[in-house]
């Protein structure tokens, strides 16, 4: 078979037909070869997400059915608590690790960029939490946040002795304990990204700005990073996905607790298609965590393609 | 959606570009609040690490003194043995080994199948397209940024109709669907990178798809390949949801056994087993991290968003 596509192809390539016209022939082989791609974008990310959404219209249990009843999950979804919650959990949790992941992220790369000597081993130092998993970082921060063997304990021993800090015991402050921990995990890649950004940055703009006499600190601030707009996107993008499916960290840090005090979305779905075996109520909740998704692709494609309207009027 | 905004971070993140702030003077008071700065936050970095490392050697006496930073009195390397060897998930009491075994089957299998599969992917969207497969390219794309939540339900059903599901090629197929659509993306940008001239030499000469793929892609995409292995390792050996849901009892990977190990034991909890058991499932992707250096920062770089 492939024989026969090469000789074709190549019979096609010699005889009058401009080479562009080849290369868009179709080709057996190509199809042949990409099949597992056509199944996993057809099957998975269409057939997949298409099967979540039928079945979130219906009161499936352990196993899927087609008894349709309606909106009732999404119903009983918003009705519940513990849906309302995690959905603020996950919001509050976006924003915090965000803002610190951003903030911190690029207060590194700043320093990183003052031609500090032994910048390697800095990097390395910042970066390795990012090459363990999720639940390593939740079970160390976890151990750590021990309020009777933790760092509460340590300081406490060194004379500071009503000294505070055990996050995870507490239902308004366990969030900022998992946020702490995420951003130790994720912070290096933000500022690896951005170094990576600021050292795209033309040298003219810091000898200009040098000349106007304008600080470092500003120069930084209110010129250099408006200009640096992709790597900025980059890291928020890959911080925003991560934020959606926060799950592991919260496993391995406090299962969701205390109380719901961490529960969140993605746990949620898990735990109604498992353990709850509610499977009608776990699809609602997933074709739900997709919405956002969804929302910021259709924005993107308005945007892109007022851009391209606009450029086609300009000309 | 992303492919453009990902690119520019891409190619320059490999950080050998001269650094470019303002120019160093001598040792000012700003350079020493410079490497204050970076100091403070090293120490808050390794902190973790550290008490990993010195609370996995010390006694649980010793533990119960609270004294989380300090070095062990007395170094021991049982809690390590106690890991790897006896600890105990449930009824099991076999330590961490058949997770690091399941974990080395699972990551030696699923990182080839991944990478050769979005390699041609790479290879067939940059030089072979064909009606739709923009589109196709479109939805692995979109496939980057959907809640793994969506799929996953469908997903047990339909492996479990096939008698794959809880089966260790079962779970090869999930890293390998979940693997594609950042691998195909560095594929097909690095494929796309390439002088089209070269492409178009091989056809003259009558080379088809399998022949220029094998004979000219395969032994030029070596370095995006590395990059491509870094990132799948840690990315498969790092899994947990996956692991938790797809693996099954049998299969069952050393995150997810390290898991339980530590939520799960009864009694008097052994922190310092814990801590030996979590530097232990840490290993392998640190000494990866490690030993390929600049290429992991590449790698992640391009990869970030599997996230």
């Amino acid at each position: 078979m492939s024989q026969y596509a090469q000789s074709s192809d190549a019979a096609a390539l010699v005889s009058t037909s401009p080479p562009r016209r080849a290369r868009r022939k179709f080709n057996v082989m190509s199809i042949v070869g990409t099949t597992p791609m056509i199944l996993t974008a057809v099957g998975v990310f269409v057939i997949c997400i298409i099967f979540s959404f039928i079945w979130s219209f219906t009161n499936s249990k352990l196993f899927p059915n087609f008894n349709f009843v309606g909106m009732d999950q999404y119903n009983r979804l918003w009705a519940s608590d513990r849906w309302r919650i995690s959905v603020g959990n996950v919001f509050l949790f976006g924003v915090c690790s965000l803002v610190a992941n951003m903030v911190f992220g690029y207060l590194l790369a700043v320093f990183m960029d003052q031609r500090i000597k032994q910048e390697d081993l800095f990097r390395s130092i910042f970066l390795y939490p990012f090459a363990m998993s999720l639940v390593v970082t939740g079970l160390v921060w976890q151990w750590m946040f021990d309020p009777n063997l933790g760092i509460q304990s340590a300081v406490r021993q060194l004379g500071w002795t009503d000294f505070q800090f055990a996050p995870l015991t507490n239902q308004a402050t366990a969030i900022y304990g998992v946020v702490l921990g995420g951003v130790w995990n994720g912070v290096g890649v933000t500022m690896a990204i951005l170094l990576a950004g600021l050292r795209g940055v033309d040298a003219e703009i810091w000898k200009a700005a040098k000349i106007d006499g304008i600080p470092a600190w500003r120069t930084y601030l209110f010129i250099v990073l408006p200009m640096m707009k992709g790597a900025l996107l980059t890291a928020f993008i890959l911080q925003c996905t991560g934020v959606v499916r926060v799950f592991d960290i919260v496993i391995a840090m406090t299962q969701g607790g205390p109380g719901v005090a961490t529960q969140m979305p993605a746990i949620y779905v898990i735990q109604h298609i498992t353990d709850r075996v509610n499977v009608g109520q776990g699809m609602a909740a997933a074709c739900t965590m997709l919405l956002p998704v969804l929302a910021v692709i259709v924005l993107q494609g308005v945007l892109q393609w007022n851009a391209k309207r606009k450029k086609e009027k300009a000309i | 959606m992303t492919s453009e905004a990902l690119s520019p971070a891409t190619t320059g993140a490999s950080g050998a570009v001269e650094p470019r702030g303002a120019k160093p003077k001598k040792l000012t008071i700003g350079r020493v609040g410079v490497y204050a700065f970076l100091v403070i936050a090293a120490l808050f970095f390794l902190m973790p690490l550290w008490v990993m490392i010195v609370t996995s050697l010390k006694g649980l006496p010793e533990i119960r003194l609270g004294q989380l930073f300090n070095l062990p009195a007395q170094v021991t390397f049982e809690p390590w043995l106690k890991a790897w060897d006896t600890a105990c998930t449930g009824r099991d009491c076999n330590g961490l080994k058949p997770g690091f075994m399941n974990s080395l089957k699972i990551t030696l299998l699923s990182v080839p199948v991944s990478i050769v599969v979005a390699m041609i992917n790479g290879y067939a969207l940059s030089f072979w397209k064909y009606k739709g497969s923009d589109l196709l390219f479109g939805i692995l794309i979109f496939g980057a940024f959907v809640p793994y939540q969506v799929v996953i339900y469908p997903l047990i059903i339909g492996l479990s109709k096939v008698g794959l599901f809880a089966t260790l090629p079962g779970i090869v197929i999930v890293h390998t669907i979940f693997g594609m659509p950042i691998l195909t993306l560095l594929f097909r940008n690095f494929f796309a990178s390439l002088p089209p001239e070269l492409f178009k030499a091989a056809r003259v000469d009558g080379a088809g798809f399998w022949q220029i793929f094998f004979q000219i892609m395969l032994p030029m995409s070596v370095p995006i390949a590395i990059v491509a292995v870094i990132l799948q390792t840690t990315g498969i050996w790092n899994d947990f949801l996956f692991g938790t849901v797809f693996a099954g009892r049998e299969n069952m990977p050393m995150t997810v056994q390290l898991n339980n190990i530590v939520t799960t034991t009864t009694g008097v909890r052994e922190y310092n087993v814990n801590m030996a058991a979590t530097i232990l499932t840490a290993a392998v992707p640190l000494a990866v991290y490690f030993i390929s250096g600049k290429w992991f920062v590449r790698g992640i770089a391009a990869g970030a968003v599997k996230g």
